[in-house]
């Protein structure tokens, strides 16, 4: 339970990069399946060479956003669909992922990452981890929230909402979207690179199917809590990753085996768009209808 | 101030759907001209705004804003010298934006953008002074989603927005033509207020060729890629919807019957 709380607020991360390409943007990005991966396999194998883990684990996001942009650069320049570009950028991903590390498996069982400190204290698994992790989403939370209520951030909302407007007052549209690439980018690889760390290892499969746990967390996320303000919706974003890492923590304590976990993902995230448009969630008392009861009080 | 200088455009050159859009066509605006444009479906009124703006290339002839060539400009970067109102109410505005997020991203037209908060303290209290001049009370909403406004509203603030940062040149695309008489109204009432307080330099296309001669300095009419008439203020004036339709008639039966003769 605590585990999946853990892995809740870590893939939390992943969860507001796709929500920065999925909901700002307009844009299904699926590169994330690939950079995930790549941010994993950088960190991994630069604290086996023995560069300190913090150095390495922004590495890895980096490496992350030099693979958003390479997505950008090819929708916006080379003017190919927005989901073909991602798939490109991810399989060609897998190639790369495996020259990175050498081997299709990278353990970090003895080497120092930024899960030491907190495994030898004998804290992952209990509330301080929990309280760190809440705490280090949050800050990102709060640094998307704040980005994008900028000028920049601003035109970066208006590049996904309707983009002949802002090209109409003078936002070059192509770099906007590049850079939320980039940016979102960043944020899944660091998930890779930290969540590599928090379980030991990287795997160079272990990307497969992720845009399907960052979406689920979206729309689980914000089917529950309603509101189209930015900050209520990365908060929901990450409320909605932690709920489906409990889902996933209830279905394996139901006896359903890890291989069935994919299956899972993409029966949650069918059923998060479907049930509220069958009216399905709108009876269920939800902070849905808190909210409406609050602006008619 | 605005120079078109023999522009060509053909869409679909060398196949069977080819079209010449402009053909050979010149206008020169002075500072503080406001034009407006008539013409049939196909006249090439749109396909005018859409090069001035940048959204499509011209074949050969050249485009000055203040006798500086903006040929090879790019939309985007010709945005810091032209305000646009569209067509479609929705076209102008960011719908999950607010109205002060959409004022700021409007505020900052051809100006870096950096990482200075959109919405500040300062800028609220100048969106909510330009807002009043709507008359729509949306002064009172900066907080709402643009997308609930009414279309009326959604136009209002689009000119608004297009043009509060006083550009060079405010290019106007039939934008009342979506509404219903009464917001149709408002709109061009607002217009002409808006163009007259600020000395903006307009380009006007209109379908309503009553609209065409109540407002503005200047009056062309397009016909078939050409410029067929102009009318400087002084016959505008003087010109009502019937004698309108007699020249376009006369000149259209002319065209026709150069045709007939060459068939």
């Amino acid at each position: 339970m605590n585990a999946a709380l853990e892995l809740g607020l870590l893939y939390g991360i992943m969860a507001l990069g796709v929500y920065l390409t999925f909901r700002v943007l307009n844009f299904p990005d699926l590169t994330v399946d690939g950079s995930f991966t790549t941010g994993a396999a950088v960190a991994a194998s630069l604290i086996v060479q023995g560069v300190p883990a913090p150095v390495a684990t922004l590495a890895g996001a980096a490496s992350g956003a030099v693979a958003g942009i390479v997505t950008g650069v090819l929708y916006t320049k080379g003017r190919i669909d927005g989901l073909l570009a991602g798939i490109l950028t991810m399989i060609a991903l897998w190639s790369i992922n495996l020259r990175i590390m050498g081997k299709s498996n990278l353990p970090l069982l003895r080497e120092d990452t930024v899960m030491t400190p907190l495994r030898d204290n004998g804290l992952l698994g209990g509330p301080w981890s929990i309280l760190i992790f809440a705490i280090f989403a949050l800050v990102l939370k709060f640094a998307i929230d704040w980005f994008l209520s900028t000028d920049l951030g601003l035109s970066i909302q208006a590049t996904g909402n309707n983009e002949q407007m802002i090209r109409s007052f003078g936002v070059n549209t192509h770099f906007t979207t590049i850079l939320t690439l980039a940016i979102s980018n960043a944020l899944v690889a660091l998930c890779g690179a930290l969540v590599a760390q928090y379980q030991g290892f990287a795997d160079v499969s272990m990307g497969i199917g992720l845009i399907l746990v960052g979406l689920a967390s979206v729309i689980i996320g914000q089917a529950i809590i309603a509101g189209r303000s930015v900050w209520v919706a990365t908060f929901a974003v990450l409320v909605g990753a932690i709920i489906y890492r409990l889902v996933i923590f209830f279905a394996l304590a139901a006896g359903l085996n890890p291989n069935d976990m994919k299956l899972i993902s993409a029966v949650l995230v069918v059923a998060a768009l479907l049930l509220p448009r069958w009216g399905f969630l709108k009876r269920v008392p939800s902070f849905r209808q808190l909210n409406r009861r609050a602006v008619r009080a | 101030m605005l120079t078109i200088d023999h522009v060509t455009k053909t869409f679909f050159p060398g196949t069977v759907n080819e079209r010449v859009a402009l053909n050979d066509v010149s206008l020169h605006l002075d500072e503080g001209d406001f034009v407006t444009v008539i013409g049939s479906n196909g006249a090439g009124k749109s396909t005018l705004l859409n090069i001035i703006a940048g959204k499509i290339a011209v074949d050969s002839g050249d485009l000055l804003i203040d006798e500086r060539s903006v040929k090879r400009m790019k939309d985007y970067q010709r945005a810091a010298y032209i305000g646009r109102v569209f067509q479609d109410p929705m076209a102008g505005t960011a719908p999950d934006l607010t109205i002060e997020q959409n004022l700021a991203l409007a505020l900052r037209r051809g100006q870096r953008r950096g990482f200075r908060l959109g919405v500040t303290r300062a800028r609220r209290e100048r969106f909510q002074q330009e807002l009043v001049a709507l008359e729509l009370g949306l002064e009172q909403r900066l907080k709402a989603r643009v997308g609930l406004l009414s279309g009326g509203q959604r136009q209002a603030l689009s000119l608004l927005m297009a043009s509060f940062t006083q550009p060079r040149i405010l290019l106007l695309d039939e934008h009342t033509a979506a509404l219903d008489p009464q917001r149709a109204d408002l709109v061009t009432r607002l217009t002409k207020s808006v163009v007259e307080r600020d000395k903006l330099t307009t380009l006007m296309v209109t379908h309503n060729m009553e609209q065409a001669l109540r407002v503005g300095n200047r009056l062309i009419m397009m016909h078939e890629g050409r410029i067929i008439l102009d009318l400087p203020e002084a016959e505008k004036q003087k010109m009502t919807v019937a004698g309108l339709l007699a020249e376009f008639a006369k000149i259209k039966g002319a065209a026709l019957d150069d045709r007939a003769m060459l068939g």
